[in-house]
């Protein structure tokens, strides 16, 4: 009974993504060098977005139809390479 | 406590506006509170719509909120024209201009173009799917207070502590702490990212109540336009919106904590905002176009008396234009510096657009041709439309050739061009959509005659206002420029658009005067369907206006406008028996969240940070009661719903 009144799932989530983000601190607050600081970066962002995504955005229950959720993840990687690369583009690499 | 910056600029020198605006922001606020205690509706106030979670109310709500806006907006720009009216004039001061400007795009965009089309959405949509509220009820509400208490803020700026003045774009390194050095910017980041979450759960609602809980048999392709258009503008929410927060996030950072996203210095960038800011703008201008193109399909179908001509083409055209609209964001700085590769590129993307849009015009020509036209007020508003926008249409082609932009860029060209979009685009569409569909709500019609007189007056008034701004701009006149020299020779069409505007304003009090008049004096409707019985979806298919539950018996769908072909093959869309009805319970927290996101944004304008620690537990507290509470809504008992239909004349179902 207690097990299904209590969120578990979204607890954990909560506290899964503030040890995430102090890891993420820790790049600004300590000393190391850039290659470290991006390889924390990159995978603490990369188990934030997964966390997120079975925790709070639940893509592991759609029972029937996994061709919307493809289709919807497929159009969200799109969407922010277009943004990142588009971005890149316009701003540094410049020709 | 040192209570000297919480006083604007305007007020310690004694500016009349400034006083005028204060004063009367204390009596109205005055007036409401004793004519609310007088009149003894507070607990009416809560109980009915504080608490609501009923789609239609919320919607009610939204409507009303961008109503007030548009006043609040409308009398900004009408302050702007008073200020060019003639060379050198003297009614505003350039710092005031600037603050002006800012509010104004802000406000109209912002707190009047959203709310009103996310109002219009939630009094329509769950009607148009036969369903009987959103998937989230809860979280509707939600997202209405804060885009409420967010808009709140913002309106408070230019009385408590001053007011943003950087544009509604916020360039850096103009926003910057070290350009604007007031709290200004700091309600700018804040205010919009209280309301801009409101917006971003919006976005979500709308997406799973379309793809959840249409009725039985309205497939994908059977949906009605208005719901069609709706779907994807909330999938351009969710994707557009997270940029916007993360760009505002770092914008507060950099004000409030020091931090270097956008500095000239340190490693930071200052175009990487406009950057991030447009890659949001851009889908925002479709976000705020799209439902309107799916409001003039509904309304032109329903007044030429036929369907829609090319409904595939018109869903395929708005797929196209969701995508493209995350590809051209770049054609808002081609004057940057950037490489001719990248600035050509995003030329292509922008022009490419105009061929989907193209695509739906001709649709609604199509769709005109050889009906029997009706011609009402919302039909007015369509097809004026369709030519205005077409010239709005054309010099956005003109400002897309990268090479050309270098002579328009940031010139009242540009301002007309996107009023000339943005008006008979977004404010004609809410306008007719309201009209259109007032009396799922109210009962009644809004007077046709008075509902005419305004509309002329808008379109004739609103072409004096703006055409004379694209000769202005061709003629070097800037944007955001306070005043002009007799030498330019400006003032002649300047003199014209201020006439304009003038008229314009006219046209929208007539407006709120035609729903007043309407409220003592319209005929009430007996029964449904009260556009001559031409609707052909669902949300004509109920009483009006229309009850708490939306649908007695769920209604069973086996075509497109399946309304119209069942009244002519006199068959009924309602085959069930009346059943108990599950329904979603009233709550206040989410005005109470709202009110306390209020209090932390002011805390963090002003940087009191103890205060702002302490809303900012208060929210995370609401947040953790709704997590652990159980609420399972109440059920509406058979008898007490036939009572309902019976009230109503009792022969529908
Ligand atoms: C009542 C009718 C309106 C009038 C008289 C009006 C007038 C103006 C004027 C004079 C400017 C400033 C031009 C300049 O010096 O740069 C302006 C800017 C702007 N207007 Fe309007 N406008 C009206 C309605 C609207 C509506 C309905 C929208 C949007 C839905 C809108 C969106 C904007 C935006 C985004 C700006 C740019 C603000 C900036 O430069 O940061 N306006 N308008
Ligand atoms: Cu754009």
């Amino acid at each position: 009974m207690m097990k299904q009144l209590f969120p578990i799932g979204h607890v954990m989530g909560f506290i899964f993504s503030l040890v995430l983000t102090l890891v993420a601190l820790l790049v600004v607050y300590t000393d190391m060098s850039y290659t470290m600081g991006m390889v924390i970066l990159v995978s603490t962002a990369v188990i934030q977005a997964t966390v997120q995504l079975f925790m709070f955005m639940h893509v592991n229950e759609s029972k029937e139809d996994k061709n919307t959720l493809y289709i919807n993840i497929i159009y969200a990687v799109v969407v922010s390479l277009i943004t990142i690369f588009g971005s890149l583009w316009t701003l540094v690499w410049d020709w | 406590m040192n209570w000297d910056k919480f006083i604007v600029d305007g007020l310690k020198h004694g500016d009349p506006l400034i006083i005028g605006a204060v004063v009367s922001i204390v009596l109205v606020s005055i007036a409401i509170v004793a004519g609310l205690t007088y009149f003894k509706k507070w607990g009416y106030l809560w109980r009915e719509w504080l608490t609501t979670v009923d789609h239609k109310k919320i919607g009610v709500m939204y409507i009303i909120s961008a109503l007030v806006m548009l006043f609040r907006g409308g009398a900004d720009g009408l302050m702007l024209r008073m200020q060019l009216t003639a060379p050198e004039m003297k009614f505003l001061t350039a710092q005031h201009y600037n603050e002006i400007f800012s509010a104004h795009g802000i406000i109209m965009i912002l707190f009047m173009a959203m709310p009103f089309i996310i109002g219009i959405m939630n009094v329509v949509i769950p009607l148009q799917i036969g369903a009987r509220d959103v998937a989230f009820p809860r979280l509707n509400a939600v997202s209405f207070w804060l885009f409420f208490f967010g808009a709140m803020l913002y309106n408070i700026a230019f009385v408590v502590g001053g007011a943003p003045d950087a544009g509604w774009t916020s360039y850096f390194p103009l926003a910057s702490t070290e350009f604007s050095p007031g709290v200004g910017n700091n309600y700018y980041a804040i205010a919009l990212q209280i309301a801009g979450l409101g917006t971003l759960m919006t976005g979500v609602n709308f997406i799973v109540t379309i793809l959840k809980m249409r009725a039985p048999g309205m497939t994908l392709m059977r949906m009605p336009m208005f719901t069609w258009s709706t779907l994807i503008t909330c999938i351009i929410i969710v994707f557009a919106f997270p940029v916007l927060t993360v760009a505002l996030a770092l914008m507060m950072f950099d004000r409030l904590f020091g931090s270097q996203f956008f500095t000239m210095t340190n490693g930071g960038m200052d175009m990487l905002w406009a950057n991030l800011f447009w890659v949001w703008g851009h889908p925002e201008v479709y976000i705020v176009i799209l439902p309107a193109f799916g409001i003039y399909s509904e309304i032109i179908s329903t007044f030429s008396r036929k369907n829609l001509y090319g409904y595939k083409s018109m869903v395929a055209s708005m797929a196209i234009i969701s995508l493209l609209s995350f590809l051209v964001w770049v054609h808002h700085f081609y004057t940057m510096g950037q490489g001719a590769a990248v600035n050509s590129f995003f030329s292509i993307t922008t022009m490419l657009i105009a061929v989907p849009t193209g695509v739906k015009i001709f649709n609604w020509l199509f769709t005109l041709r050889k009906g029997k036209i009706v011609f009402t007020t919302p039909m007015l508003y369509s097809l004026a439309f369709i030519p205005i926008f077409t010239l709005g249409g054309v010099t956005g082609v003109m400002l897309a050739m990268a090479s050309a932009d270098y002579q328009y860029h940031n010139t009242m060209f540009l301002v007309a061009h996107f009023h000339y979009v943005l008006i008979p685009g977004t404010v004609f569409a809410v306008i007719a959509g309201m009209y259109y569909w007032f009396p799922l709500i109210a009962g009644f019609k809004l007077n046709e005659r008075q509902g005419k007189a305004a509309f002329w007056t808008i379109a004739i008034s609103f072409n004096v206002t703006f055409l004379p701004l694209f000769f202005l701009g061709l003629d070097g006149m800037t944007r955001r420029q306070y005043t002009y020299s007799a030498e330019t020779g400006f003032g002649p069409l300047n003199l014209i658009a201020t006439i304009g505007s003038v008229g314009l304003m006219i046209g929208f009090a007539l407006i709120v005067y035609n729903i007043i008049w309407s409220f003592r004096h319209a005929p009430r409707e007996t029964k449904g369907d009260v556009w001559d019985g031409a609707g052909r979806t669902l949300e004509w298919a109920t009483h009006i206006p229309v009850p708490v539950y939306n649908f007695a018996v769920v209604p069973e769908v086996d075509r497109l406008d399946a309304f119209y072909f069942a009244k002519k093959e006199k068959r009924s869309l309602f085959k069930d028996k009346i059943e108990k009805i599950h329904m979603p319970s009233n709550n206040g927290q989410p005005f109470i969240l709202g009110a306390i996101f209020f209090f932390w944004g002011f805390f963090m304008v002003f940087s009191m940070w103890k205060s702002a620690i302490v809303a900012g537990i208060g929210v995370l507290i609401l947040l953790a009661m709704r997590t652990f509470e159980r609420d399972h809504g109440f059920y509406i008992p058979v008898d007490e719903v036939k009572k309902t239909e019976q009230s109503y004349g009792g022969d529908s179902v």
